[in-house]
């Protein structure tokens, strides 16, 4: 049988992928240039008996999110800049609490209004630190439609495998732009559910980690009664100060991520077997960094590209181990300066770390690129 | 015999935290009988609060309970009332939290005509953070950030609720205990959108420095100014001077909102 192939743009690729993973709740804030996402799902859900609700705002969003995803639902919500900024407290609330869901946002100008129609990727260090308190972080970063749509799967797996909020990180121009997507046949690609209790009502304890450090997560109106809270808690859920109890839950929750880097990790490395240089790049960004490549290498440069597709947990390890190959490691983000921070931190002054910043709404092109790699080289 | 509060109380959380003198206890039993009046299945019931003293109170009852973050509580509970909407979902919280910060969602809540009864602790003042002024202290009262007396006007919460679009309002008092359980059942038992107001005292933020002397003053003044509104339409505008209403304020039959969205999936779907 032929493959189901459709012309889609990136923020419909999200709302597709979204709904193979079994997304059947969605909440949000109308805001450009997330609103597509929106708009598909509102169309999309109540033909499968899903939810979609717009919200009084952002915060709305979030809160309702989160309460629907303990009713047993796969919830998601798509927002930008200022609606992100909006969320972040609730976004914490979901990692103490321990609970899945998927936010995206699309990525614009700014700070504060900025250029709403114009591409930014000026969030990437808020989605790791944007919301206030120790806690872990799993941010995606795809770079095509495709891309988006498994991306999106994978999101909804890793929210659901780690009991936690995933970030989906787009920016305007992979949102909006069309391109061919194969949509994957029912059972082609992993769906993952959370796992839900075996012990009785009566032992359930919502934070239990003694089996393992991603506790089982009861459905509220299926027979347990448990209590969920934002305040620091023993393993029965219940509020605790008892310094021992809370230094382990939040150790545990960050662990239960960094533990598993192997599995929540995952790049893309073009052409670094024998790269001096090597961009990193992300988003729509790795699009143009991929032509300088192309064009470095024909020019006799030994020019590689690695791409993360999970930003967070930042790829330290593999990050460290470029840093000794390449003379350089030359970052084109559409920001001033953040995941470049990163590279540096990581490679310890072991190779020259350059940055290619823009943001004044418009993409770094392939020559900005060729022209920084000449000048570091 | 005693009523028995015990079996809707969960294991071991006992003592709670409120002060002595604490009007959210007598809040809590009447929340509490009025499940029971309702034959509520706690395994099907959502407890919702905020963050406040009167906000701890889900963590007191047998039931799926959820302590959400400061004035958001309206807004988890239509998750989960959208989602699952064969859950009774009742929602609890203070008067700062549910109309200061947490406005907003109360009156999109009230809008939509969502079946949850939202039980608003009024105290008039932040009672958490040691006593400062919320949206429901009245004008000239002291609090910690208001110590020449605070020039804000105040909330009347039921009007708020009413014109927002809720379509059962009722208030009540601590004073009054024995009516808090029949105005919340009566809530439950409402199809739509339910705000029930109780107002409350706080003596250790409040009391204290409106020179209350005891709790039992500010319990004097609950039942002092309360009057039914049955009594209310045979007194004169002048009798009612200082008075607030109390009873059962406003009733009307709306569409509910989940209902009407399962009139999208039908649409939706074709059938
Ligand atoms: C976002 C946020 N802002 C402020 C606070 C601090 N805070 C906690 S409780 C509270 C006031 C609670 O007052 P109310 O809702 O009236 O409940 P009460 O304590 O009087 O029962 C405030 C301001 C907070 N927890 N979160
Ligand atoms: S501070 Fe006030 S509202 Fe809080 S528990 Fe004490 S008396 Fe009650
Ligand atoms: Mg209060």
């Amino acid at each position: 049988m032929a493959k189901k192939v459709a012309l889609m743009q990136g923020n419909e690729a999200c709302a597709q992928g979204a709904l193979y993973a079994g997304c059947d709740f969605f909440a949000g804030y109308p805001i450009t240039p997330s609103t597509e996402v929106a708009e598909v799902l509102s169309i999309e859900l109540p033909k499968i008996g899903g939810k979609f609700i717009q919200m009084e705002d952002e915060i709305g969003a979030t809160a309702a999110l989160i309460g629907a995803a303990l009713t047993g639902a796969k919830a998601l919500d798509s927002t930008s800049g200022p609606g992100m900024s909006l969320k972040q407290e609730l976004l914490g609330y979901a990692c103490i609490a321990e609970i899945p869901c998927v936010i995206v946002n699309v990525q614009r100008g700014g700070p504060s209004t900025g250029m709403p129609t114009g591409p930014g990727q000026s969030d990437m260090q808020q989605a790791m630190w944007g919301t206030h308190g120790d806690h872990a972080a799993i941010v995606l970063t795809p770079a095509s439609c495709q891309e988006i749509y498994e991306e999106t799967v994978r999101a909804f797996n890793l929210a659901e495998k780690y009991r936690m909020p995933v970030q989906i990180q787009l920016d305007e121009i992979c949102a909006h732009m069309r391109e061919r997507v194969t949509l994957a046949e029912p059972g082609e690609l992993e769906i993952i559910n959370r796992e839900k209790p075996s012990v009785s009502p009566a032992d359930y304890k919502p934070y239990d980690a003694t089996k393992g450090m991603v506790p089982p997560l009861a459905t509220y109106g299926s027979g347990y009664r448990f209590h969920v809270t934002g305040l620091n808690k023993a393993a029965d859920g219940f509020p605790t100060t008892k310094a021992e109890l809370v230094d382990a839950e939040e150790r545990r929750q960050i662990d239960k991520v960094m533990f598993n880097l192997a599995d929540i990790q995952k790049n893309e490395e073009y052409l670094l077997d024998d790269a001096e240089v090597i961009l990193f790049a992300y988003g729509s960004t790795s699009r143009s960094a991929r032509y300088a490549v192309n064009e470095l290498r024909k020019e006799g440069v030994k020019a590689g590209m690695f791409r993360p597709l999970t930003m967070w947990p930042f790829p330290d390890d593999r990050v460290a181990e470029l840093s000794k190959q390449a003379k350089a490691i030359v970052c084109p983000e559409m920001n001033l300066g953040q995941m470049v921070r990163e590279v540096q931190r990581v490679a310890q002054g072991r190779c020259t770390v350059a940055h290619i910043g823009r943001v004044d709404g418009e993409p770094i092109n392939p020559g900005q690129i060729i022209d920084k790699v000449k000048e570091v080289l | 015999m005693a009523y028995d509060y015990e079996k809707s109380i969960r294991p071991g959380k006992l003592p709670h935290i409120w002060c002595p003198g604490c009007g959210h206890g007598i809040i809590m039993k009447g929340l509490i009988r009025a499940m029971d009046t309702c034959n509520l299945d706690r395994n099907n019931t959502a407890v919702v609060s905020g963050i406040g003293c009167a906000s701890r109170l889900p963590g007191y009852l047998d039931a799926c309970t959820l302590h959400t973050a400061h004035g958001r509580a309206a807004a988890f509970a239509t998750g989960v009332k959208m989602a699952k909407p064969e859950m009774t979902v009742l929602v609890v919280g203070g008067d700062g939290d549910g109309t200061a910060i947490g406005g907003n969602h109360f009156i999109h809540a009230c809008r939509r005509n969502i079946d949850m009864t939202y039980i608003i602790m009024n105290n008039s003042i932040y009672g958490m953070t040691g006593g400062q002024f919320s949206p429901c202290t009245p004008t000239g009262a002291l609090a910690s950030t208001t110590v020449y007396g605070n020039p804000d006007p105040t909330f009347d919460i039921a009007k708020l609720a009413i014109g927002a679009g809720a379509t059962f309002v009722a208030r009540g008092t601590a004073y009054h205990a024995a009516q808090i359980d029949k105005l919340i059942a009566e809530g439950i038992q409402h199809k739509g959108l339910a705000v029930i107001e109780i107002l409350d005292d706080c003596p250790t933020t409040y009391g204290r420095r409106n020179k209350f002397r005891s709790v039992i003053d500010m319990m004097k003044r609950l039942k002092d100014i309360a009057v039914p509104v049955a009594a209310a339409a045979k007194m004169t505008p002048e009798q009612l001077e200082g008075k607030v209403l109390t009873g059962v304020l406003h009733k009307e039959e709306r569409p509910e909102y989940t209902e009407q969205y399962a009139e999208v999936i039908k649409r939706a779907q074709g059938v």
